[in-house]
Order: structure tokens, then sequence, then C-alpha cells
């Protein structure tokens, strides 16, 4: 038999343990916030003074104070042009498929499980399948094309399932309405479906984005340099043709791979620079993400079914 | 002159109605045209995951006909880049080891914690705040946390053990763990946001409070989401490259002590790239091994957390 007394007792200890959870569960969820406060103070102290115009518009150099990151950002940037341009009309066109067009049978079941599981598989796998299949079997070398390739696989999985969730919150009344005046699948795939999931598209596109940017495994996997002393050539030209994709076979290097090659060094110098650099990298994906959960909220409240 | 007119109108009309089929078939090609590029987009993502077997299989393949298979799993040595080279791979699946163990301590108690207090206690409004910023976490590039783990944890860490060395296992993974926070946290509480209220409601109405609800009712129920956000994690801590390369050193060390420093797998990978090493030789082919025993890795874990879903899947 239990006591009234110690019912009573057992309860208001329940009761006090309760609470005393939700004070951990809040500690702990600022463990997480705490750990990106630290991160980001502990990069501003080391890196905001090296960070300068000149900064970013000088080559490394054997020489810390010298140092910049031209030829890393401007890595960057082309890498992420192939990224993207590749990324997003695949990702987008595989999520389409998937929720508009294909058949419910086995092989799209095999599609399904299958972009599941390349999520799950390592960024650094992906680099050693770019570096035998792009590198050496296609012969693309340890390029810009290389690199933007390996990062759109990389970035894949994310955009086929940030399309197919937006495309799968559109009410089939819309296609409805569009079947019944006549419209083919793809016209109102195009007209109405695709512009009315553009928000969730957009953000898991930059989610995604912003990932590539700082996956540094991958490249180093390809061979990207860690120590370049010269910019891709130009895109645009001055004689005829104009454009030029030269630059697609250019060797490269990247913000983080710079990074990574000045955290190594033993010298003090050195890791001011990586520090710089890392505060660069951090502002930029912490902007890009931020722009998407704006999206998010705006594409949220201004649709409503 | 009237007929003409006429004429002209009524062989227009008719080549209209003639044209009408043709715009169709056009049209039929077109939607079929483009439904298979879309088809092809998709597959594509088959071709992605047959490009890697194929890659880590054949470069793998070429490996083992110069070593073997028993030496590769029980020498204690991994010394590939030096004059006599060893190829065991066990002091690189150890540091991986250690590292994702400790990853796991540190993200599992409390991505789960997190998931119950986000998922039970906490209102919309600070869940609205809160869940976005943990999630910038996983958006932060990893070689930032590999630089935060070596040149901040580290010294942290030597104030209460001064004989930890510059590079160390526990740095790396505890800083591992942080980051993989998010990803447990995230689907934990998705899993338990799918537990049916009413299960929740006949807790309460016996008198329980939300702790005992969520540890005794909730995380049975959602176990099986929970248990893929822990696959999932232990996944990203055994895949997780840059930090363990910049925090964790790149020496291979048979140990288990995670105050030392060991190379894991991913960090051999990248320091193997980071030379010159040409297309073909031994240790060019090595790094597709390790690559290879890395998925092997996560397979079983991935297979295990399957068999475990299975075996405790709740239906509602």
């Amino acid at each position: 038999m239990v006591e009234p007394e110690n019912i009573e007792k057992r309860l208001s200890n329940n009761r006090r343990f309760d609470t005393i959870f939700a004070v951990i569960g809040l500690i702990s969820t600022f463990v997480g916030m705490i750990t990106l406060a630290a991160l980001l103070f502990d990069l501003s102290t080391d890196g905001l003074g090296r960070i300068s115009f000149q900064f970013f518009v000088s080559f490394p150099s054997r020489f810390a104070a010298q140092a910049g990151i031209l030829s890393a950002w401007v890595g960057t940037t082309l890498v992420m042009i192939v990224t993207a341009l590749t990324a997003i009309p695949m990702g987008v066109g595989a999520g389409v498929y998937l929720e508009e067009y294909a058949p419910k049978n086995w092989f799209t079941g095999l599609i399904e499980i299958n972009i599941a599981n390349l999520a799950g598989v390592p960024s650094i796998v992906y680099g050693l399948m770019a570096l035998g299949l792009f590198v050496y079997q296609f012969k693309f070398g340890q390029s810009i094309l290389s690199a933007g390739l390996t990062l759109a696989l990389l970035i894949l999985p994310i955009v086929i399932v940030a399309t197919r969730e937006s495309i799968r919150a559109v009410p089939s009344s819309m296609r409805e309405a569009a079947y019944a005046l006549g419209a083919t699948k793809w016209q109102t795939t195009r007209d109405h479906v695709l512009p009315y999931s553009m928000g969730g598209i957009l953000t898991g596109v930059i989610i995604s984005l912003s990932r590539a940017i700082g996956e540094t495994a991958p490249l180093i996997t390809i061979g990207a340099l860690t120590f370049i002393a010269f910019l891709p050539d130009p895109p645009i030209k001055g004689e005829f043709p104009f454009v030029s994709f030269d630059w697609l076979w250019s060797p490269f290097s990247v913000m983080p791979i710079q990074m990574f090659n000045w955290v190594s060094r033993p010298q003090q110098e050195f890791h001011l620079n990586a520090a710089a650099t890392g505060l660069i990298l951090m502002v930029m994906t912490l902007l890009m993400n931020g722009i998407a959960i704006y999206f998010r909220y705006r594409f949220r409240k201004r649709i409503k079914w | 002159m009237e007929t003409d007119h006429a004429d002209a109108g009524y062989l227009t009309a008719q080549a209209r109605i003639r044209t009408i089929p043709v715009g169709l078939t056009v049209q039929k090609v077109r939607e079929r045209f483009i439904e298979f590029l879309m088809f092809l987009c998709a597959a594509s993502s088959i071709a992605i995951t047959c490009g890697i077997v194929w890659v880590l299989l054949a470069e793998s393949w070429h490996f083992f006909r110069n070593i073997s298979l028993v030496d590769f799993l029980t020498d204690t040595q991994w010394t590939v880049l030096f004059e006599n080279p060893r190829y065991g791979i066990m002091p690189l699946v150890t540091g991986t080891l250690v590292t994702s163990g400790i990853a796991l301590l540190v993200a599992l108690p409390l991505g789960t914690t997190i998931a119950i207090y986000l998922s039970e206690y906490a209102n919309v409004r600070v869940r609205e705040i809160l869940k976005p910023v943990l999630e910038l976490l996983s958006a932060v590039p990893t070689v930032v946390f590999g630089y935060f783990a070596l040149l901040f944890i580290t010294p942290l860490l030597q104030q209460i053990l001064p004989d930890l060395p510059g590079f160390n296992m526990l740095s790396a993974g505890i800083v591992i763990g942080i980051m993989i926070i998010p990803y447990v946290s995230s689907l934990s509480e998705d899993a338990m946001k799918a537990v049916p209220v009413h299960i929740r409601e006949g807790s309460y109405a016996m008198g329980a409070t939300r702790f005992q609800t969520a540890i005794r009712v909730l995380i049975p129920s959602a176990f099986s989401g929970i248990a893929s956000a822990y696959v999932l994690g232990f996944s990203r801590a055994v895949g997780e490259t840059m930090v363990v390369a910049v925090a964790a050193g790149t020496q291979p060390n048979l140990t288990l002590n995670p105050m030392e420093g060991a190379a894991t797998i991913t960090a051999y990978i990248v320091q193997v790239s980071l030379g010159d090493l040409p297309h073909g030789s031994v240790a060019y082919q090595s790094i597709f091994a390790a690559g290879l025993t890395l998925m092997c890795m996560t397979l079983v874990f991935n297979i295990a957390g399957y068999l475990l879903r299975k075996r405790y899947r709740e239906i509602y």
C-alpha cells in the first residue's frame, strides 16, 4: 500500500524533476548557440584585423602578412557557377519527375530509396568517385569543371528533396483546374505547379549551395591546389567569339582549401589568415542560410491555399 | 469573286482542321521529350550510386591484387607512404571509431534532450527561433570547425588536462559531436512530433508529467524515427573529414585513448590527396581501399539501424 502522503511526495518530486528537465533542455539548446557564438567571436578576434581590401586582391604568399585570397574566392565563384548550373536543372527536373510524372513501379521506388541513401554518403566518397571518374576516366583533369560537377552531385539529393517537398505542398485542385482547361501535363507543371513551389525550391537551392561553398574534402581529393598564384582564363575575351570556356579546364583553389592550408601551417601568422578566411566563409554561409530562412518564412506567409 | 472568297475560307478552315491533329502530335512529342529529359535527371541518381560503387570496387580490386585482404584487416601498421610500406587498416579504423564514438557521446544525449525540449516543452515562438538557429550549426563549413577544434577547444581542454597533445582525438570528437547535434535533434523531434496526440493525452490523463511522458511514451513510440536520426548522426561523424584532418593529426595510431592524436580513414585520404601521387600507384589505390572500408562501416550501421527500426516499428 502506498500512503497518501507518499503519493503527494512522489507527485511533487515528479513535478520538480519536470521543471528541472525544462531547464536542462534549454541549457542543451544553448550549448549549440554558445558554440556558434564562441566560433564567431574566436574567428573575429583572430581574423578581423587581417580583413582589408588588400586581402581580397592578393595571391597567397610565403609571407603571411602579404598573403590574400584572390585565387581562392575567384575559384570558389567559378566552381559554384558550374555547380549551380548543373545541380539546379538536374535536381529540379528529377524532383518534378518523381512528384508529377513517375509511375508507381519498382524503378521509381529504387530511385527514391537511392536518393535517400545518397544523402548519407560521406562527402569524401563523392571526391573519390570524382577522382576515378571525372579526373581520370573522362579526362576532365584536376579542373574547375571536375570540381563543379563533384559538388553538383553532392548537393543533388538536397535539391531533389526540397523540390519534391514544395511540389507536394501544391494542392491538386490547382492541377485539376489547369487540366480542366485543356492544359497538358507539362503546361500545368510549368505554368502552375513550378511557380507555386518556387519559394521552397529556392530555399533548398540556397541551402544546398551554402553547403557546397564550405565543402572541402571532396575537392582536396580530386586534386585542388593549395597554393595557386594565377587566375583562370577570363570567361570574356576582347576578340571574337568574345566568350571562352577555357577557365573550365583551369586548375583551381577554393576558400575552404585555402583556409585548410593556412591552418595546417605551424606559424601563428598564417593562423590569423586562416581565421580571416574562416570569418568570411562563416559570414557568407550564415547570410545565405538567413536569406533561405527569410524566403521560407515569406513564401509560407504569402501563399494561403 | 464571292465564291473564290468562300472557297478560300473553306480551304483555310479545312487546313486548320488538318493542322489540329498535327499540332497535337507535335505537342505530344514535346511532352514525351520533356518527360524523358526529367526521367534522365531522376535516373542520374542511380548512375551516381553505380559510379561510386564501381570506382571504389575497381580501384580497390587493383589494390587487393597487390596486398592480401588478410594483411589489410589484421596488420597493425599503416605506413603506406614510408620506405617499407605496411597495409593494415586497423589504426585508421580505431581512429575513426574513437572520434565518432566521442562525437556520438556528445551528440546523442544533447540532441535527444533538445528534441524532447523543443517538441514537448518549448512554446511555438521559442521553437520558431531556436530551431533555425540550431540548424545553422550544420551550415558552418567543416574546415571552420576544424580551426575551432585545434585553436580553441584544444587549448581550453589543455587547461584541464595539461598532458593533452596539440593534436588529439578528444577535441575533434567533441567538435564533431556539436556539429551533428542538429541532425540528431531535428529528425528526433520530427519523429516525436509525429506521435499522435491521443497517445500523449492518454499519458497525461494518467497523471504523468511531460518528462515521464517523453521518456516512457514518446521515445518508445517514436523509436524508429529516433533510430534513423542516430544512424544519420553516426554516418556524418564517421564521414567527417576536415575537423579530424585539422585537429586530430595525420599519424596513424592504433589506440583507443582519445587523449592521443590519430589519423582517421578520412584524414588519411586527405593527406594522400594533398601530395602528388602518381595515378595507378599502390598508394593511390590505397585511398580507394580506405574509402571502401568507410562505405562498409556506414553500410553496416545503416543495416543495423534498419533492422532495429523494423524490430521496434510502431504503426498507428
